[in-house]
């Protein structure tokens, strides 16, 4: 695939901002995340999406996918993640066990007269199909999940996962969500909570990360280890300040001393607390908001081009 | 012993706040924070660790670059993208199956103990408690959950406490399953917003598979009543007992400002709403320990009927 020159895009002359009318121009991957839960990262990656128009938004929570609680699309299934898990033919089986020894889950378990196994452990690595001599295992699909789309003609794509409940593997379904990324149009991806696997799945694979936080003990504690994710994962990261008012100043003395932008502040307002509990995208009420949110995709850019040495 | 777990579905509605309002009701309680990705009870409740242990995860793969000749064989055996073109092993892929180990002609590729956290015991001014530290990006944070409360049942024994009190961590996955299982008791806390109905929903759907009584609180239930009135609609029709509404307060902030519980700081803050919000939250521990008590009862009933049975 022809690599996109990114920093070409960019005409910059002395002292000018970067030109970054058309942002269809940018190929970005941004991952919303957070450490914390509940600190607005659906209502940030919803408003920020519906702001921007042309682009596509991943909702990638796949254990609660809320972003279309807030978009109320029509959806179509698109995809039904599996996992391949192995079915023994027992009239082959030599009871040799060598597959319920391999098997690093212990989803399979070797009795005096049978193997048994148990299909919700299984990782579907393939591995007890590899070392069986007898070749008496074969490998079945299991749902484990699914991928929607929006059905109708919208100007923001919308996909999500869902993780099928009580699946405990989130992460090829985030996996195969991101496969229906369109690569050559921007990405707003919704990631979920944690720094565990399944959030560095949805981090690992963004160009930038903004962090959704709130300026309290926790909110602080939980965006310090989301932070430490990205700097691991070397994505480069922005802020944006949820509930701003509320605490302290400690999130923002700290991304002032570490040269980390805040890329927006959305206040502690009733308002918006009432539309989000009604499940409406605040932009859509209060318009002032549209280019802010606009905004940040602009701040990002000039981030990062600052530290491409652009 | 009893068990208690809180969780949420949905992030930030409040769980780590009521779990240490909880922690300074009840006595002889031991805590276990089981949102191991983002741990913040240690946060209110300041622990003095008294032990720390390593908690190792699956393990990882390893390619020894001497006697890999890079056949490829072991990129295309693997399932999760682990292994990359460089014949190197991305750490935050690898799920540690084995795969690549057997599939190697070479025996370049060995399995290799990883870290993914650490489980800490300590002693708060309200109890033993025990919780973790996931690795950033580790996968096994339901075995993280595992052993947090392990250990809490080896503090307990310890310390001969009647009571576990989990803080549970926000989802559905894995780590909320092993926050649960076995439990007597789970404490689905709620929000009344779009997606705090939603997520409320797929939690219960999680407590009922798993067959654990469940009860209900709603969170800032003043902030939409409309929304409240639905889940307790939601509530009625599937029998889930709603056991309080807590409103929208200041002091929910203000006491982690001080990095004190509710009800610690409602004693001194003087202000009324701050007593009353401490009122409902002892209510709701009142009717929270009543049907731990009564769970406890049935299993002493159904023991002695069993050993009366001929």
């Amino acid at each position: 695939m022809p690599k996109i020159p990114v920093q070409n895009t960019y005409t910059i002359t002395e002292g000018q901002a970067p030109k970054l009318q058309d942002e269809k121009a940018q190929l970005m991957k941004i991952a919303i995340a957070s450490g914390k839960g509940g600190t607005g990262k659906t209502t940030v990656a919803v408003n920020f999406a519906l702001a921007l128009e042309d682009v596509q938004l991943f909702d990638c929570d796949v254990e609660e996918p809320n972003c279309n609680l807030f978009l109320g699309f029509d959806l179509e299934p698109v995809e039904e993640v599996t996992c391949l898990v192995p079915e023994i033919n027992p009239d082959w089986c030599t009871l040799c066990k060598n597959c319920a020894s391999f098997c690093k889950y212990n989803a399979l378990a070797a009795l005096p007269n049978k193997i048994l196994s148990f299909p919700s452990l299984c990782h579907g690595c393939g591995g007890c199909r590899h070392v069986c001599p007898a070749e008496s295992i074969e490998e079945k699909p299991r749902p484990i999940g699914m991928i929607e789309k929006t059905s109708s003609k919208n100007s923001l794509t919308f996909f999500r996962g869902i993780l099928d409940i009580g699946e405990v593997m989130a992460t090829p379904v985030i996996r195969a969500l991101q496969r229906h990324i369109d690569e050559s149009r921007p990405v707003i991806l919704d990631s979920p909570p944690g720094t565990a696997c399944p959030a560095l799945a949805v981090m690992g694979c963004a160009d930038y990360c903004v962090l959704v936080t709130e300026s309290t003990p926790f909110g602080f504690h939980d965006f310090l280890l989301a932070l430490e994710a990205t700097r691991a994962l070397k994505v480069p990261a922005g802020v944006v300040l949820n509930r701003d008012g509320i605490g302290d100043s400690r999130v923002e003395d700290f991304c002032r001393a570490e040269g980390i932008p805040i890329l927006l502040r959305i206040p502690d307002e009733r308002m918006i607390a009432r539309l989000y509990s009604e499940g409406i995208p605040f932009i859509k009420e209060m318009p002032e908001w549209k280019e802010k949110f606009k905004n940040i995709l602009k701040t990002i850019n000039t981030v990062t081009c600052k530290s491409k040495g652009v | 012993m009893r068990q208690l777990a809180i969780i949420s579905g949905k992030g930030g509605c409040g769980k780590t706040t009521l779990t240490a309002a909880f922690s300074s009701l009840s006595e002889n309680a031991v805590l276990a924070d089981c949102d191991v990705d983002a741990s913040d009870l240690p946060l209110i409740l300041k622990p003095q660790v008294i032990k720390r242990e390593d908690c190792l995860g699956l393990k990882l793969a390893s390619i020894d670059p001497e006697l890999c000749n890079g056949c490829g064989i072991c990129l295309e055996m693997c399932r999760f993208g682990a292994v990359l073109e460089n014949f190197t092993i991305n750490p935050y892929s690898c799920e540690g199956c084995a795969v690549c180990t057997v599939a190697c002609p070479e025996n370049a590729v060995s399995l290799i103990p990883r870290v993914s956290g650490q489980v800490v015991s300590s002693i708060t001014r309200f109890g033993p408690m025990a919780h973790a530290k996931l690795g950033t990006g580790e996968e096994a944070s339901g075995k993280l959950v595992n052993m947090v409360r392990k250990k809490a049942e080896e503090l307990a024994d310890k310390y001969s406490c009647k009571l576990i009190l989990i803080d549970g961590p926000p989802g559905t996955g894995c780590p909320v399953m092993a926050a649960i299982t076995g439990t007597d008791l789970v404490l689905v806390l709620s929000e009344p917003t779009v997606s705090g109905l939603h997520d409320l929903k797929r939690a219960i759907k999680l407590t009922s598979h798993f067959r654990i009584p469940t009860v209900a609180c709603i969170n800032k239930y003043d902030i939409n009543e409309k929304k409240s009135l639905e889940i307790e609609a939601f509530c009625k029709n599937s029998g889930i007992p709603l056991l309080a509404l807590l409103p929208y307060a200041d002091i929910t902030t203000e006491a982690m400002m001080k990095e004190e519980t509710v009800i610690e700081y409602s004693v001194h803050s003087g202000t009324s709403g701050a007593a009353e919000f401490a009122n409902i939250v002892r209510n709701l521990w009142s009717e929270i320990e009543t049907r731990l008590l009564e769970t406890s009862q049935k299993e002493m009933y159904s023991k002695t009927l069993k050993a009366w049975e001929p």
